[in-house]
C-alpha cells in the first residue's frame, strides 16, 4: 500500500523522498470564479449562445446515440438454411418495423406449415446475414441531454459539443462522495462541526435540500434522508460499515458518482468519526439558505475528480487564488491525513532536509508541525495536506 | 520496430523511461570497463493530463533531472534525445514503456469460454493489456446482456478469436455480428476507428473482412488455436503491439512526438516488466514466478517450462485499489495476519482512508503491519487469479495414468509451487519494505512457496526499462539487472504437508561456507532464518518426516546447494497449507513467534503493540 512513486534510490540504499512534498489541499473557497464544461459524449446540437444566462435545469445540448440492437435468429426459428432465408423476409434492410410486426414468413405444404418471425422491438431492420441467418433490428435512437448543472453565464460555445458556463461562487471540495449532480438549498442541521448527524434531525421540510452535518452521518440518517427526498448530505466522516450497508456493496475502487441510492453524499474529511473542518463548516453555515450545486462524483486515479459543492453568489471578495500552490513554508496551515495524528490541524514548524527514520523504520522526508495545542510533532511529508484558505 | 543508430556492442550510454500514470521515471545506463551498469535515476510527474496534455514534457523533466545530476547533456534542443553519443553528449539508445492514461485496455472475444476465448485472453494479457471483459458464446450471459456490456465498454482495442482453422464458422460469425451490432466506441478520440484483431478460423477471413471493414481498423492474423492441441498467441500479440503504436498511442497526448524520439516501439509497461521476468527465467533456465504489486493493479507472471503467462488483477493494489483487496479477500483474511488487537471497523476505515489519500505512507509500526497484511492478501488473490489464466489447454485429451484415477482430477492450472524455482517481486510496498526480510516473508506467506525457492526483488524500479532494452540488447539489460536491480533476498526451504502441531516436519544438516555444520530440527509451526549472504552458498541435506515433501517426494531426502541473500536462508516448517490455530489468542501468539523468529520488525516497537 505504500505508494512511494517518487523513489530516488541507488542500489541497495532505500531511502525515499516525496517529490511532491505534500498532497495538494482540497479547495475551500468563499469567493471564486467557477467554470463548468458541459459536453456531450458524441457530437450533437447545442441550444445556448455565448452571453446567455442559464439556470440549473436548462438543457445546454442534446444528441442521440444509436438505439440498442436486438439480434433475431430468423433462420433458426424458421428451420431454414441461412442462405435460403432472404426470400422469406417480409421486411427489407433499412425499413422501419414495429414490435410484433412480421419480419419473415414461410409457408409450405399448401399452407399446412406456416412459420413467421416477428420483431421483438420497435426499430429499423439494420441487416440480415446469410452466413448466420441472424437479423439485427436496431431500436429507436436514445436521446442524451446535458443540463447546465450550475446557474451562470455561457462564456464559450463549442459547436456540436457543448458550452462553458461561468459563475461566481463559493467552492468547496470533499474528499469522497457518492451520487451524481443535484442542487438544493443549503440547510445546516447540526449545532457544531463535531456533532453527529442523526436521523431525528431530518424533517419533511428538508425535501430537496442540501443538509450540512458535522463529524459523522449515521446509517439511519442516510435512510431517513432518502425517505424525506433530501437532495444531498455533506458530512465530515462516515463509518465504513454504514456506507457499505447504505450502498449495498463495498466500494472497492474510488470511482463513484453513478450510484443510484436516492441521494448524493459528500464526505469532507475521511472515514470514521471526523469533525468537518471549522472553515468548511463556517463557510457552509454562512451560506445557509443559498442554492448549491452538488456532485458526489469521485475519481482517485490519474485525472483526479473530487466531489464538490458550488454555491453561486454575488459577494465579490477575492480569495487569493493560487497563493498557496507554492508548497509548504514555515507557518503554512496543515492537516495531518494519517495515523497517529489523523485529522490534527496545525502549522508547519520546520522542514528538515535530511531523511528521517520513522517508527515503521522507513526513511523519508518529514515535516515538523506545531499542533493547535502547541505540541510539535514530526510526520512524513506525504501524510499532510495544505489547508487552502 | 527497432531503428538503431549504432551496433549494440559499440553503445556506451542508454536512456530508458517509463511513462507511468502518475510519474515518469527515467533511468540512465552506462558501459564502463566493458560492463553495463545503472548510473542514475530521474523522475518527474507525468504530463498526460490537462493543462499539459503532452507526455514529452514529463519525459524531458525526468531526463533533465538526470542531466542535472550527472552533467551529461542528453536533451536535444529541437526535442528528443541527442543520438548517438558523440564522445561528450547524448546517448546511443532511447526507449520507453508507457502505462499513462490507463495503459492498454482491451476487450476479448472467442467462441468457447474455456478454449478460444481463454487463449485470446492469454494473448491480450501477454501483450500487456488490461482485459476489460471476455465475451464468449457460453459465458452465461444473454445476447442482449453481452450487447449492453460491449456498448458500455470503451476499449482501446478488441481481440477476437473463434474456431479452429476450417472448424466452426457460423457461431464465430454470430460473435462477430454481435460485436458489430453493439457498435463499440474507442476510449480515446471520437473520430477514429476502433482497432480489432481477428485471430480466429482463417477460412472466415473474407466474411470477417466484409462485415468489419467499415467502422473498425481490422487486422487479420494467424489463428490463435489453429488446432485444438495448439495455442499460437504470438501473431496476435505482435498485432496488438503494432496497433497499440499505430492507433492507441498516436491518439494519446504527445505520443506522436514521443514515438519519433524512441529507437524502439513504445511498449506497454507490463509487457516490459514481463520481459524482465523472462530475462530471469532465460538466464537461470528455471521456472520463475514474478509479481508487480502496484498501487492500482497486481501483475503476476509465470515462466513455467518455457511457457510465459501474465495475468493482471486490475483492481488489486495497495493504494487506489486497497479497499478492493479488502472486498475480495474479506476483512477477516486481512485481520488473520495481525498479531495484536485492532478493531475491524478501525482497520476498514484506515484502508478506506488510504484509498482516498493514496500517497500517504505508514508512520507507525501498527500501520505498517496492517499494510503488510493487506499485501499478503493482494498477492494471494493475484496468484489465485493467475492460476485461472495459466491453465492447461482445454478441449484436448490428456493422457492419464492409473494414479490419476485416484486423484479428483488433473488440476486446471499447471502452476505448482513445488516446481517453482525462483520468485521475484517488484512494486512500491516490496521495494520499500524497511527490512528486506519483510518482503521475503510477505511473498512466502502469500504464495506459500514449497521446496527450495530462491527469492528476489528489485532494488530500484526499472524492470520495465530493462525489459524493453532487452528486446534489442539482451546482454546489457541482464548485466544491469544482475548487478544493480535484482536484490537476492535469499532462499526458502519449505516442506509441504500439515500433520500435528509441534511434531517433526524436517531435519536439516547445513554445511555453511566457513565449514561449520548446523543441525536443525524443525517441528510444525517453526520458522527460522539463518544468515547467509548473497555471495555465499551452503550445502543442505533435508530429511523430511514421512508425510512431508521438500521436492523429492513425501518423506524423501534431498540434497541441494542453496544461495544466500540480504535476508538469508529461511527454514519454513509452518506447514502447507500454513498452520493457523483456530483459537484467536493462539493465532496471535503463533504470528508473534514467527515475526520474532526472523526479526521481522523492531522487537521493542512490536512488544509495545501487544
Amino acid at each position: 500500500m505504500v505508494d512511494y512513486t517518487e523513489e530516488k534510490t541507488n542500489g541497495e540504499e532505500k531511502e525515499t523522498e516525496e517529490a511532491h512534498a505534500y498532497t495538494p489541499g482540497l479547495k475551500v473557497k468563499k469567493s471564486t470564479t467557477v467554470q463548468k464544461l458541459r459536453r456531450l459524449p458524441l457530437l450533437g446540437e447545442v441550444f445556448v449562445n455565448e452571453g446567455e444566462t442559464v439556470k440549473h435545469e436548462d438543457i445546454v445540448a442534446r444528441t442521440e446515440i444509436s438505439g440498442d440492437p436486438e439480434i433475431v435468429k430468423i433462420s433458426m426459428i424458421m428451420g431454414l438454411e441461412p442462405e435460403d432465408t432472404p426470400r422469406y423476409m417480409t421486411k427489407q434492410v433499412g425499413e422501419k418495423i414495429e414490435k410484433g410486426e412480421q419480419l419473415a414468413f414461410y409457408k409450405a405444404l399448401f399452407g399446412l406449415i406456416k412459420k413467421e418471425v416477428k420483431s421483438p422491438i420497435d426499430g429499423t431492420l439494420e441487416s440480415f446475414s446469410e452466413i448466420t441467418g441472424q437479423a439485427i433490428v436496431r431500436g429507436a435512437p436514445i436521446p442524451v441531454e446535458v443540463d447546465a448543472y450550475i446557474p451562470g453565464k455561457i462564456i464559450e460555445v463549442m459547436p456540436k459539443e457543448g458550452a462553458l458556463i461561468e459563475t461566481h461562487a463559493a467552492f468547496i471540495q470533499g474528499i469522497f462522495g457518492i451520487g451524481g449532480e443535484v442542487h438544493g438549498e443549503i440547510q445546516v442541521v447540526v449545532s457544531s462541526n463535531n456533532q453527529v448527524l442523526e436521523a431525528e434531525m431530518i424533517k419533511p421540510e428538508h425535501k430537496g435540500m442540501v443538509l450540512i452535518g458535522g463529524s459523522r452521518v449515521t446509517l439511519d440518517a442516510l435512510k431517513k434522508a432518502v425517505e424525506m427526498e433530501v437532495s444531498a448530505i455533506v458530512s465530515g466522516g462516515i463509518r465504513h460499515e454504514d456506507l457499505t450497508t447504505f450502498t449495498g456493496e463495498e466500494i472497492g475502487v474510488a470511482i463513484t458518482g453513478q450510484e443510484e441510492v436516492g441521494i448524493t453524499l459528500i464526505i469532507t474529511e475521511g472515514f470514521g468519526n471526523m469533525n468537518i473542518s471549522h472553515r468548511t463548516f463556517e463557510l457552509l453555515s454562512e451560506f445557509e439558505g443559498y442554492s448549491a450545486s452538488v456532485n458526489g462524483t469521485t475519481q482517485i486515479r490519474a485525472g483526479v475528480l473530487r466531489p464538490e459543492i458550488i454555491i453561486p453568489h454575488d459577494m465579490v471578495e477575492d480569495d487569493s487564488e493560487e497563493a498557496l500552490s507554492q508548497g509548504m513554508v514555515p507557518g503554512t496551515p496543515i492537516r495531518i491525513i494519517r495515523q497517529p495524528y489523523f485529522g490534527a490541524i496545525g502549522k508547519v514548524h520546520g522542514l528538515p532536509v535530511e531523511l528521517q527514520r520513522l517508527e515503521s523504520e522507513s526513511k523519508v522526508r518529514v515535516v515538523n508541525i506545531e499542533l493547535d495545542d502547541g505540541e510539535v510533532v514530526t510526520v512524513p511529508r506525504a501524510n499532510v495536506e495544505i489547508i487552502e484558505e | 520496430m527497432a531503428n538503431l543508430n549504432k551496433k549494440t556492442e559499440e553503445m556506451q550510454f542508454i536512456i530508458a523511461t517509463d511513462v507511468g500514470s502518475t510519474t515518469t521515471k527515467a533511468r540512465f545506463f552506462h558501459k564502463k570497463d566493458g560492463e553495463w551498469r545503472f548510473l542514475v535515476a530521474g523522475e518527474a510527474p507525468t504530463t498526460v493530463e490537462a493543462p499539459y496534455e503532452d507526455v514529452t514534457l514529463g519525459v524531458q523533466n525526468a531526463v533533465r533531472e538526470i542531466e542535472e545530476l550527472t552533467g551529461h547533456k542528453l536533451l536535444a534542443p529541437e526535442g528528443g534525445m541527442i543520438i548517438p553519443f558523440d564522445g561528450e553528449k547524448g546517448v546511443d539508445l532511447y526507449c520507453t514503456t508507457s502505462s499513462a492514461g490507463g495503459g492498454l485496455q482491451m476487450m476479448v472475444a472467442g467462441l468457447i469460454k474455456s478454449m478460444t476465448a481463454e487463449s485470446a485472453n492469454r494473448a491480450a494479457l501477454g501483450a500487456g493489456a488490461i482485459v476489460m471483459d471476455v465475451i464468449a458464446r457460453d459465458d452465461g450471459r444473454q445476447t442482449y446482456q453481452k450487447i449492453q456490456r460491449i456498448r458500455s465498454l470503451r476499449p482501446d482495442m478488441i481481440l477476437m478469436a473463434g474456431g479452429t482453422d476450417g472448424g466452426a464458422s457460423q457461431h464465430v460469425m454470430e460473435i462477430a455480428e454481435l460485436i458489430k451490432a453493439a457498435e463499440p466506441k474507442p476510449r480515446l478520440g471520437v473520430a477514429y476507428e476502433l482497432p480489432i484483431v481477428y485471430a480466429g478460423n482463417k477460412s472466415l477471413r473474407p466474411q470477417i473482412q466484409e462485415l468489419m471493414h467499415e467502422g473498425f481498423a481490422l487486422e487479420l492474423v494467424d489463428n490463435i488455436r489453429p488446432v485444438l492441441e495448439q495455442e499460437n498467441t504470438e501473431p496476435a500479440r505482435r498485432a496488438v503491439h503494432e496497433l497499440f503504436m499505430e492507433h492507441v498511442m498516436s491518439h494519446a497526448p504527445g505520443y506522436n512526438n514521443l514515438m519519433k524520439w524512441t529507437d524502439i516501439d513504445i511498449m506497454p509497461t507490463p509487457a516490459g516488466e514481463g520481459m524482465a521476468i523472462q530475462l530471469i527465467a532465460n538466464t537461470f533456465k528455471q521456472n520463475v514466478m514474478g509479481v508487480g504489486l502496484g498501487g492500482a493493479t497486481t501483475n503476476v507472471y509465470s515462466i513455467f517450462e518455457g511457457r510465459f503467462v501474465r495475468s493482471v488483477s486490475a483492481n488489486l493494489g495497495m493504494s487506489y485499489s486497497v479497499t478492493n483487496v479488502m472486498k475480495e479477500a474479506g476483512l477477516e483474511n486481512i485481520m488473520r495476519w495481525i498479531p495484536f488487537n485492532l478493531d475491524t471497523e478501525e482497520v476498514a476505515s484506515r484502508l478506506m482512508n488510504k484509498m482516498i489519500r493514496p500517497t500517504t505512507i505508514p508512520q507507525t509500526l501498527e500501520d505498517l503491519i496492517v499494510e503488510h497484511s493487506v499485501a499478503r492478501e493482494a498477492l494471494r488473490l493475484g496468484l489465485q487469479h493467475h492460476r485461472t489464466i495459466a491453465t492447461r489447454l482445454k478441449g484436448i485429451q490428456i493422457e492419464r495414468t492409473i494414479s490419476d484415477m485416484f486423484e479428483q482430477a488433473v488440476a486446471d492450472s499447471y502452476i505448482e509451487m513445488m516446481n517453482i524455482d525462483i520468485c521475484a517481486g517488484t512494486g512500491g510496498l516490496l521495494s520499500h519494505a524497511p527490512r528486506r526480510i519483510q518482503s521475503m516473508l510477505i511473498l512466502t506467506d502469500a504464495w506459500l512457496t514449497e521446496g527450495i525457492t530462491r527469492m528476489m526483488q528489485d532494488s530500484v524500479f526499472m524492470m520495465p526499462h530493462l525489459g524493453v532494452v532487452s528486446t534489442v540488447y539482451r546482454d546489457a539489460a541482464w548485466s544491469i539487472f544482475d548487478k544493480d536491480c535484482l536484490v537476492r533476498l535469499g532462499t526458502s526451504i519449505a516442506a509441504s504437508g500439515q500433520e500435528k502441531f509441534g511434531e517433526s516436519v524436517m531435519d536439516l544438516t547445513i554445511e555453511m561456507p566457513n565449514g561449520d555444520v548446523l543441525e536443525e530440527k524443525m517441528n510444525l509451526g517453526d520458522l527460522k532464518l539463518i544468515p547467509l549472504t548473497a555471495e555465499q552458498e551452503a550445502k543442505v541435506h533435508v530429511e523430511p518426516a514421512n508425510q512431508y515433501d521438500v521436492g523429492a517426494g513425501p518423506g524423501q531426502e534431498l540434497d541441494a546447494v542453496v544461495q544466500g541473500g540480504v535476508a538469508g536462508l529461511l527454514l519454513d516448517a509452518r506447514g502447507r497449507p500454513l498452520y493457523f490455530p483456530t483459537d484467536d489468542q493462539k493465532r496471535k501468539d503463533m504470528l508473534l513467534k514467527w515475526f520474532k523468529a526472523v526479526d521481522l520488525y523492531d522487537e521493542k516497537a512490536l512488544e509495545a503493540l501487544i
